[in-house]
């Protein structure tokens, strides 16, 4: 019988794929942002909330925002995975690692839509 | 040959030597943690700069901060190694630049390029 830890690799090519599109994902928003700070960079605290006011660039920002913490949580669990060996302490670093990825989503979207 | 269960362990970090692609590799492993244990700090300078324009003199006063300019260089090199070796692993996903060669040359290049955009881009921040 295979053995199954709690706070194993779930055998997924799911969270694999997640990292790379999600990376993607990151890596045109950055493109787009670095060309909008080339070619028009906003002027003063009123240029860069009008930036984030922008509702595509607010939704843009928050997918941006959805896709880093996503990413981080991947890249976090296997940084566990490799040096957390005792199940127990794992899963508190892992649940730890969660809480706070969940708390700043709503953290963010409570930035942006504040705006 | 030894069996695995008595073969000795041989770790001592400060005498392996990685190769630079193990090099870049580790690089991205240290470069996202430290991003993801400094987000929260970057995510209340982002609400800083844009919540208002009273935040927005307190994030500048912040900013000014010897201190706090260098926390933010070290944020703009993790980013960009981050970014640009993770660029590369995309590639190698796609079995583009593999061969040992590339693969050198392309390690090369992620950090030479982080380090040089850091100097640039950190010129703004300084």
């Amino acid at each position: 019988m295979v053995k199954r830890v709690v706070v194993g690799a779930h055998y997924g090519l799911k969270d694999w794929l997640a990292q790379r599109i999600t990376a993607v994902v990151m890596a045109l928003y950055i493109a787009a942002f670095a060309g909008i700070l080339l070619i028009c960079p906003p002027q003063g605290h009123e240029g860069w909330r009008a930036l984030f006011q922008n509702q595509f660039m607010r939704i843009a920002t928050f997918v941006f925002f959805i896709s880093l913490f996503w990413h981080a949580w991947i890249g976090v669990r296997d940084i566990f995975m490799d040096y957390i060996q005792p199940t127990s302490i794992r899963l508190a670093a892992e649940v730890v690692a969660v809480l706070v990825l969940v708390a700043y989503t709503g953290w963010a979207i409570q930035i942006l839509w504040s705006l | 040959m030894m069996s695995a269960r008595t073969r000795p362990k041989y770790l001592d970090l400060a005498r392996i030597r990685l190769p630079v692609p193990g090099f870049v590799s580790i690089l991205h492993r240290i470069s996202g943690a430290a991003l993801f244990l400094f987000a929260g700090v970057l995510l209340y300078l982002f609400q800083l700069s844009v919540q208002s324009a009273e935040s927005y003199e307190h994030f500048r006063a912040l900013a000014g901060h010897w201190f706090v300019k260098l926390f933010l260089t070290g944020m703009l090199w993790a980013l960009l190694h981050h970014f640009f070796a993770g660029m590369r692993f995309l590639l190698l996903d796609i079995h583009v630049l593999g061969d040992l060669r590339q693969a050198r040359a392309t390690s090369w290049i992620v950090l030479a390029a982080s380090l040089a955009l850091t100097v640039v881009l950190g010129a703004c921040i300084w």
